[in-house]
Order: C-alpha cells, then structure tokens, then sequence
C-alpha cells in the first residue's frame, strides 16, 4: 500500500484551525461585557449599571419606603497629584429607599490655564451596589473648566427599596482624574 | 498546498542540500534546517536573557549594592521574564517539534513547509524589536512580563514596541502550531493510529491546541492595551469606566494554559527518555495520553488562582483554588507513570537520562510548592514574593528547560551523526543540577519570610540566602558554557561517529533512518507495525 505524498490536502484543517484563532480573538474582546456585566449583577468590584438603565434594579421607581433610613456617605478623591479642588457638597444624606435624591459636587480649577477632568465612580459595600441607581452623573464625562474656574456639579441617585435591611450606611465615592497630565 | 508536489522527481535529488547561505538557511522549507534554526534562536536568547538574570543576581548579591539603576533592575526583570518564556522556552520546543515530529510520525517534512519557514523568521523579527528598546530613551519595558495597566502604560517609547514584538512573536506561534496540528493529522505514516503516536508527538499536538486557543486571548488583551494607550479607549482606564483587573482576569487566562504550552512538551520528552534508558516501555500510555489532555483542559478554568489576593468574591476563591488542586490528580498520575516506568528498568545513567531524571524529582518539587500556593489563604502569605519565583523556576528551569536540554543530547547523534562528549555532557548535568538547586531553593526560605520579588534591594536580614542564591545563578551561567561547547563540537563533527540507533533502548521512527539524518526522509512512508 503505497500513500502519495504529495496530495494531502490541508485546507479545511487549516481553515478550522484559523476559525479557532479569530474566535478566541473575538473572545478576548467579549470578556469585557461579560466582566460589566458580572460585576453589575453581582456587585463586585462596586460597579453599577452606568447610566440607571433598566437591567439595574437601582433604576426603581415606585412607592418611597419613609418607614427606614440609609445613611448615603459621599467621598471625592483626585486621582494622583493632580491640581484639582473636589470635594462633595453635602458629606452625608440621610434618604429614605425609593427616594429621588439630588446632591453636588464642587470642583476647582486651581491652575492658571483651561483644563479638564474625567471621574468615575465606585459603590462600598459591593452588595449594596446593585441597589443604587444614579439617573444622572456627571461620571465618565469630559469636563472642561477655565482657569480657576469653580463649578457645581449635579448628581441623582436613588436608593432601591430592596436594599438589604442590614445595610445602613452605602458610600458613594467619586475619583476625579486629570485629562491634560 | 504542499510544495512537495512541485518536485515529483525528488528521488533524483534526495541528498542534495540546497548551496548558498541564502538558499539553505534564509529561504529554507526544510523541517530539519529551520528546526535547527529555532533551537539555535533558542539558545542565542536563552543566553541573552540568562545575561540578565545574571545583573538581577548580582544586583541581589548583597543588599545596597547599587550594581545598576533600580529603574534598570526592572527593566531586567521584566524582559528576562519575556525573553526566556516567549523566546526561549517556546522556539525551542518548536524547534524540536520541527525536528523530530516528522521523524516520529514517518512524515517527509511539516504539512506547510513554507509558512514554517515565515514562522521562524518572524521570531528574529520580533526580539529585535523588544530589545532595541534598551537603546530608546526611557529605556525598556520594565513593568514586568505580565504587562499590567496601569503601570505599563507608563512605559515611554518602548511601549509600541513592546506591544508590537509580542504581537509578532504570538503570530510565529500560532502558525508554528496550526503547522504542526495539520502535520500530526494529516501527515502520519500509514498505520499510525492517535493512540500509535509517540508520547513527544501527543503532548505537542495537545500544545498546539492550547497555543492557537489562548495566544489570539493576548493578543486580544494587549491589542486593548494599545488602544488604551493611543486611540482614548478605556478597557483598562478607571477614568473612563474600565477597570485594571480586567486586564487581569484575560491575561491570566491566556496565562495559566501559557504555562502548560512551556510544559507539556517537555513531559513528552521526558516520556520519550525514561523508557529509552530503562529498557522498558513507558508504563501507562494511554493514562498519559488522557492526562494530557485534562491538564490542557483543566489550565482554562484555573486563572484566578494569580489573583487571589486582587480580590474576588469567596465563591470564585473556593473555586479556583479547588479546580486548581485538581490539576494535581492528572499531573500525579504522570509522575507515578514515570516512576514505575523506572521500576525494576535496566537503568543506565546517559546525560539525557540524568537530566530526565532530575526533571522527575525536581519539577515535583515545583509542582508542589505549586499546591501550596494554589492554597487561597496560604496565597496571601505567599502572593509577590520570592517564593512564587522559586515556584516558577523550577517548573521553568528544572522542568522545562532540563527536558530541552535532555531532548538535545538525546537526538543530538541523530541530528550531527556525532556522538557528544559523554564526559562533558555529565560535567553540564552535574554543575546544573547543584548551581540550580542552589539558586533557587534558597529563595523558598526568602520567600516565606517575605521578601518580595521585583525589587531591586532588600534588608539585610535576607542577605546570606540571596548571596548563595547568587553564587549559584553565576556558575548555572557559567554551565551553559559547557553545553554550548559540546553543542558546537557536535555541529563541527567532532566526535565519533553516531550508529542509526545510538541508544539501546529507544524506540520510534526516528532511529530507522541514518544519523545525520538525511535533507530528506520518508518520501517513502514507512510500515508501522
Ligand atoms: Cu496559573
């Protein structure tokens, strides 16, 4: 039994095997919407569903709970050295579960130039996180201030009445990063 | 497809090599040369970053010695990381892959003999471009071979090329392994059923597998590195709603089969070698074959355990820590495999042998410390310290690389048709296996009393086991001298004259045709009985 070798035909194996490559790339890629989407539901790392939308169960509108309080703390932070005043209006609400809250965030230029700044944002305890909607943000967003400019920042939020009954105090927390540095 | 059909007449020319440096190095499409080429990669930057293990040693020799930069030491660290795994460890199992798996499975060359050549030379390609980057300002990447953002996006001008050299050097390996895949299933002789196949043969397949499955996962995560960086996307950037853990979670899924591609080809050598010198056959074969397969498969759902102590929710710790446990029931099932292989064997203690036998013991003791730090609370202990690097090294030293250089004095007669020296192949063997222990198992103790890796000074309560482990990096280096020599006496055709089958009791293909092996082999299949 004599085989040629010069007929095998490695194509379609190839081509298999080229699949794999392209799908595992595309794989990589889709781990970041299964990571956002993992860390919403579960809360982990404090995320929450970026713009209040309905998947988040924060997004609650309906009946306002008065019988219970939940301390809400907020905290700013800048991120490195970076030459910015930011801090929170208010330090620390006290809201009832189902209620529209609206606070502010004040932020200072204190350069002699135009400048600008990104935030984000993150949820302590983690499993309070899914629980906290916020309708409006000024997160994520570029914001541009002149020199020495001071400005007010708006920030909604709404705490889901299914807040676990044992969580009293969520800290919202916003870090500002610098754009120009 | 196969450029064999372009020359029906090969009878007539058979032992013709093709003239020219030019024709016979640079355009080769022979298995043989460019296996040749990738193991002679190989070694070039298994000594260019052995040279930098040599100023990180010297760096440590003793606390507050300034030797270099701190910056510098990092930059050390980092490429000597990359460089041994991506252009040391790899080329050289696929040069031995090129070399012998054709022999083994009675194939006349690589299924796509072309794009093997376009494999290797992307490799000299790629490492130039990471190591050019010592001469760009700001130096090179030094934020470690894991690349985490968001330090290494602080790398200056090397980042791109950092990016781009792994990029390339991905690219050689993902088409090195589809070659070998299509060779494997399409090429083996007649007769040679899957469960036929020479152990070396197996593990490479199930390599290759892993490589075109979580190679494009790198290039996915670092592809999103660089547009981090250039194009204002935010995977990684928590200013812009990513998050750096991410990054972790992808690379390490890419990086736990990664270490399973740096060792399962060496358990291959080593089931090919044990057998060879105990005169028996290799106990248990097809309960290695399926080993290697649940480790391949077990290595994708393990990654977590590099990140234990980043945080994650107790569930995710229970489970990576036990999945990561289980890979040691398949990995145990191989070494008492190779145990009883050795069992009542006529054993003959040749160079190959003494280091697959020293890989036995040795890479044990790596698979152990390995346990421990799979152990979710012990890791935290453990977690960046010089323990993790004693770990690694001798899965990496004593595992990967003793096997390779098993395999070459175990095929070098077939390659050169000469005999190594014997007396200097023990001497290598001996001065390895002490200068290796020495290096490394110090840095257990170092570890658990929790020096951590990656810095360039340390208090001088760790001094004297950073001095041994420094006197031992500097004659391991100076070692490898001597495997250079026999290697290169071999090539000069000095020594004598290496019969077919040099060694009694191996088996396989390989050893039915002459050594040196002829430029051209099994154009006629052989009969496997
Ligand atoms: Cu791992």
């Amino acid at each position: 039994m004599e085989r040629e070798f010069t007929a095998p035909r490695h194509g379609p194996l190839v081509r298999r095997c080229l699949v794999v490559v392209v799908a595992m790339f595309g794989f990589g890629f889709a781990l970041v919407p299964a990571y956002r989407i993992f860390c919403e539901v579960t809360g982990f790392q404090g995320f929450i569903a970026a713009d209040g939308s309905d998947r988040d169960r924060g997004g609650y509108v309906g009946a306002v709970d008065e019988s219970r309080t939940v301390t809400v703390e907020l905290v700013a932070s800048v991120n490195g050295r970076a030459p910015w005043g930011f801090a929170p209006v208010e330090r620390r609400l006290e809201v009832h579960p189902g209620a529209l809250v609206t606070t502010r965030y004040r932020a200072v230029n204190e350069t002699g130039e135009p400048r600008a700044w990104q935030a984000s944002y993150n949820v302590a305890p983690g499993s309070a996180a899914r629980y906290l909607g916020k309708p409006e943000c000024f997160c994520f967003q570029r914001q541009e201030f002149e020199p020495g400019e001071a400005r007010e920042l708006p920030v909604t939020f709404i705490v889901n009445p299914d807040i676990p009954s044992h969580v009293k105090t969520v800290t919202l927390s916003y870090t500002l990063f610098d754009l120009e540095g | 497809m196969s450029s064999v059909a372009t020359h029906p007449d090969h009878g007539a020319h058979a032992a013709a090599k093709p003239r020219g440096f030019l024709r016979r190095w640079v355009l080769t499409t022979s298995h043989k040369d460019i296996g040749t080429l990738y193991l002679l990669f190989s070694l070039a930057m298994f000594f260019i970053g052995g040279a930098m293990a040599m100023v990180i040693r010297a760096e440590l020799f003793q606390p507050g010695m300034d030797f270099v930069d701190p910056y510098f030491f990092n930059q050390m660290t980092t490429v000597h990381g990359l460089v041994m795994v991506f252009g040391a460890v790899m080329p050289a199992f696929v040069g031995l892959a090129n070399w012998m798996v054709p022999l083994q499975i009675g194939a006349p060359d690589m299924a796509l003999p072309r794009m093997n050549n376009w494999s290797f030379w992307l490799l000299p390609a790629a490492f130039s471009m990471m190591l050019v980057t010592f001469f760009l300002p700001g130096g090179a990447p030094a934020a470690g071979w894991t690349m985490y953002p968001p330090l290494v996006l602080q790398t200056g001008m090397a980042f791109p090329f950092l990016i781009f050299a792994v990029h390339i050097a991905g690219i050689s390996s993902i088409m090195g392994a589809i070659n070998i895949i299509a060779t494997i299933l399409n090429l083996r002789a007649p007769g040679m059923g899957l469960l036929k196949m020479p152990l070396f043969v197996w593990t490479w397949l199930v390599t290759a597998f892993l490589l075109i499955a979580v190679i494009p996962v790198l290039a996915g995560a670092i592809t999103m590195l660089l547009t981090d960086q250039y194009f204002g996307t935010s995977f990684f950037s928590a200013a812009g709603g990513g998050d750096p853990v991410l990054y972790q979670h992808i690379f390490w899924f890419f990086g736990h089969p990664e270490v399973y591609i740096l060792i399962l080809p060496a358990f291959g050598i080593v089931s090919t070698i044990l057998p060879a010198f105990a005169r028996k056959p290799l106990f248990g074969y097809t309960s290695m074959v399926y080993a290697v397969a649940s480790i391949a498969f077990l290595s994708f759902i393990v990654w977590g355990h590099h990140m234990f102590t980043v945080g994650m929710p107790t569930a995710g710790t229970l489970f990576f820590m036990f999945a990561t446990m289980l890979i040691a029931v398949p990995t145990g099932v191989k070494v008492f495999n190779w145990l009883a292989t050795l069992w009542r064997g006529a054993l003959t203690f040749e160079t190959p042998m003494l280091f697959a036998l020293a890989f036995v013991v040795l890479f044990t003791i790596g698979g152990l410390s390995g346990i421990m730090l799979a152990i979710a609370p012990v890791d935290f202990q453990y977690h960046d310290t010089y323990f993790v690097v004693a770990h690694f090294h001798y899965v990496l030293v004593s595992g990967s690389i003793f096997a390779i250089m098993a395999a070459v004095y175990f095929w070098l007669p077939k390659w050169t048709g000469v005999m190594y020296s014997e007396r200097l192949g023990k001497l290598h063997f001996w001065t390895s296996v002490v200068a290796m222990n020495l290096v490394f198992f110090p840095q257990h103790f170092l570890g658990l009393a929790g020096m951590p890796r990656r810095i360039a000074d340390y208090p001088v309560e760790f001094m004297e086991w950073n001095m041994v482990s420094s006197v031992g990096a500097f004659a391991y280096g100076a070692a490898q001298l001597i495997f250079v020599w026999t290697v290169i006496q071999c090539m000069r055709g000095r020594g004598k004259p290496a019969p077919a089958k040099p060694w009694e009791g191996a088996e396989g293909l390989e050893w039915t045709v002459p050594s040196p092996a002829p430029h051209h082999t099994f154009h006629e299949p052989p009969k496997v009985v």
